[in-house]
């Protein structure tokens, strides 16, 4: 019961986040300079041409009058026309999603792996030069942004060693099956490795970028909450069973050192998602990120909205997904 | 233990050591740039374009680091960008750390409805993506350095304001606070007098953090093309520009690359330095 109420006041604290992320949003796009409606029509049209798209569009009436409108239509689901592309913002965001997800997806669990298995290297080894290594490469992970790790594999395999395609989503030669925009999912599910395979290909690099600077958070925040588990008694008490060092650290100290680091995970995969508006526009990769720079640049103000709202929606689900898991995991929060 | 802790210090004291002098180094050539730059940054030889570095052939000695495809020499162009970079962090990251701080201290120090608006106002922007929210800022901004500093603020004061308000919170409930109280000295003087100092040492770690993100801010949106103007030598634009031609002359992007690398993981390392130097544990 205290669990459901948990959850009920964390959904209106997020209804308010979220309203409070579509006034600024609103607000702020709304002093642009520059008339979105002069830009979508060739030049020469006249004031009167102008003046008839601006009200179609509603962009004549006040600013508050506006935000109604389109409050009302969100709440049904409608998230306005697009000016650039002229066509409802809700298919259009919708259809550009499960790329990115798919690419934070995938550089999540890259970040996983490599942050466990540093932290793990670096507890087997602990006090050994080992260790060391470890510790330098997560100062160095962490220190530079994914924008950076991104344009340095850009040069390194996208250049110097080139192994991975550096531009796009898949080959554009290929023939899609596709009726999803899940592909690397459908791919598996139709069990065209072929095609799954160029996926992979052309999202490792940016996945990689991505995920660099999180493996350096997991690694050192996991490696951290393991050398203190190594020292508490049940631990002891394995080794004292003749254990060896390798039982003990996966099977006894690591799942009571893996909760902390799950927690950061979650906060941190927001920043990750966050990170694809940048990483997509450096690897041409068709996605929600890559939209919204193009969004702005045309000043396309419905669809900037509606790709700002996914994006807050996106990380307040997150974020509310990440507390329940901690309450269900952490038997403190169970039992109380 | 003891052991340990002093070969942590003396690590962190090789590392601060380098990054110190790498960033000095920049700061001064950034400082006197339009007199140690071999070329004017803004100088366009079209037969001189994409000259490869020194040590590879065909490359012409004049130009050190080579030109790019407009015959702009890149070294030249390296250290005017690091005049923008470093005018960047410092203003910057000087504003923000005010602003947030500022924040910080209100709320964590006067709790109640001030504490509640501005941890709402943190949670809003925290649900934004920030390049996306710097991007947008900039289109309503306009472009130029007094853009793009407004635009950083405006983004990054939550993470001070995050990390202070915490900070103020725990300076509050400590005994020297609750004597102040006792001995009836005004809540400002206390905040101001008492728990600002204490808290100091927590911004100038934050600050330093800051300064290496602005100038990534920079350069990710000169890489958008939405910071200063084109033809600015910024290492961000170098960047973007490097990219487009990256087939045909890989310096032009991996000399700002490197500087911008080297620049932003020495900001990082003095920050983490300072955080752990102030950090009571390891002290």
């Amino acid at each position: 019961m205290k669990l459901l109420r948990a959850i009920l006041v964390r959904l209106m604290t997020m209804s308010v986040t979220l309203i409070g992320a579509a006034v600024v949003v609103f607000f702020v796009i709304r002093v642009v300079p520059g008339n979105p409606i002069a830009m979508m029509l060739p030049p020469g049209a006249t004031e009167e041409d102008i003046a008839r798209l601006t009200a179609l569009y509603g962009l004549d009436k006040s600013i508050i009058e506006q935000f109604w409108i389109w409050l009302t239509g969100v709440v049904q689901g409608d998230f306005g026309t697009s000016i650039s592309l002229r066509q409802p913002v809700m298919p259009l965001v919708l259809g550009r999603l499960p790329a990115t997800l798919e690419l934070a997806i995938f550089a999540l669990v890259i970040a996983v792996v490599i942050g466990g298995a540093l932290a793990l290297t670096g507890v087997r080894h602990r006090e050994t030069g080992t260790e060391t290594a470890v510790d330098v490469a997560n100062g160095v992970g962490l220190s530079i942004p994914d924008f950076l790790w991104a344009l340095i594999l850009i040069v390194l395999f996208g250049v110097l060693m080139p192994v991975f395609h550096i531009s796009g989503r898949i080959s554009p030669s290929l023939d899609l099956p596709f009726v999803t925009q899940f592909y690397v999912f459908e791919s598996i599910a139709r069990l065209r490795f072929d095609l799954w395979w160029d996926l992979l290909k052309h999202m490792f690099m940016p996945a990689l970028a991505l995920a660099i600077p999180l493996a350096a958070i997991i690694s050192q925040l996991l490696k951290q909450s393991l050398k203190e588990t190594m020292h508490l008694d049940y631990v002891t008490l394995a080794r004292t069973k003749g254990y060896g060092e390798n039982h003990v650290i996966l099977s006894e100290a690591l799942p009571n050192a893996v909760l902390p680091t799950l927690t950061l995970i979650g906060v941190q995969f927001t920043f990750l998602i966050g990170g694809t508006v940048i990483i997509e526009r450096l690897f041409s990769y068709e996605g929600l990120g890559n939209m919204a720079i193009d969004a702005v640049i045309n000043r396309d103000l419905p669809l900037i909205q509606g790709i700002v709202i996914v994006f807050a929606l996106l990380f307040t689900i997150i974020n509310l997904v990440v507390d329940m898991m901690y309450a269900l995991l952490n038997p403190r929060l169970r039992h109380a | 233990m003891l052991d340990g802790r002093g070969s942590v210090k003396r690590k962190l004291g090789a590392r601060l050591w380098l990054s110190g002098t790498w960033l000095g180094l920049m700061a001064l050539l950034a400082l006197l740039a339009p007199w140690v730059s071999p070329h004017d940054p803004l100088a366009q030889d079209l037969f001189a374009g994409r000259l490869p570095p020194f040590w590879v052939a065909g490359a012409d000695p004049a130009y050190l680091l080579g030109t790019d495809s407009l015959g702009r020499d890149v070294l030249t162009r390296i250290l005017h960008g690091a005049r923008i970079a470093f005018s960047v962090a410092l203003i910057a990251g000087l504003a923000t750390a005010f602003v947030g701080s500022l924040l910080g201290l209100l709320a964590g120090y006067m709790r109640g409805w001030v504490d509640v608006v501005i941890s709402r106002l943190v949670e809003i922007w925290m649900a934004f993506p920030p390049v996306l929210f710097a991007i947008l800022l900039i289109a309503v901004l306009g472009t130029g350095l007094t853009s793009i500093i407004i635009a950083i603020v405006v983004i990054d004061w939550t993470r001070f304001c995050r990390v202070v308000r915490a900070e103020a919170m725990n300076q509050s409930a400590m005994d020297y606070v609750a004597s102040a109280v006792v001995a009836g000295r005004p809540r400002r003087d206390i905040l101001w007098r008492e728990i600002l100092p204490n808290v100091l040492p927590t911004i100038v770690a934050l600050l330093t953090l800051e300064m290496g993100i602005a100038i990534i801010v920079e350069a990710i949106l000169s890489f958008v093309n939405l910071s200063i103007s084109s033809d600015a030598p910024t290492w961000g634009g170098m960047i973007a520009e490097g990219r487009t031609s990256i087939h045909q002359a890989w310096w032009v992007l991996a000399f700002p690359l490197i500087v911008l690398f080297l620049t932003v993981l020495s900001f990082s390392q003095i920050g983490e330095g300072l955080k752990d130097r102030f950090d009571p544990v390891l002290r």
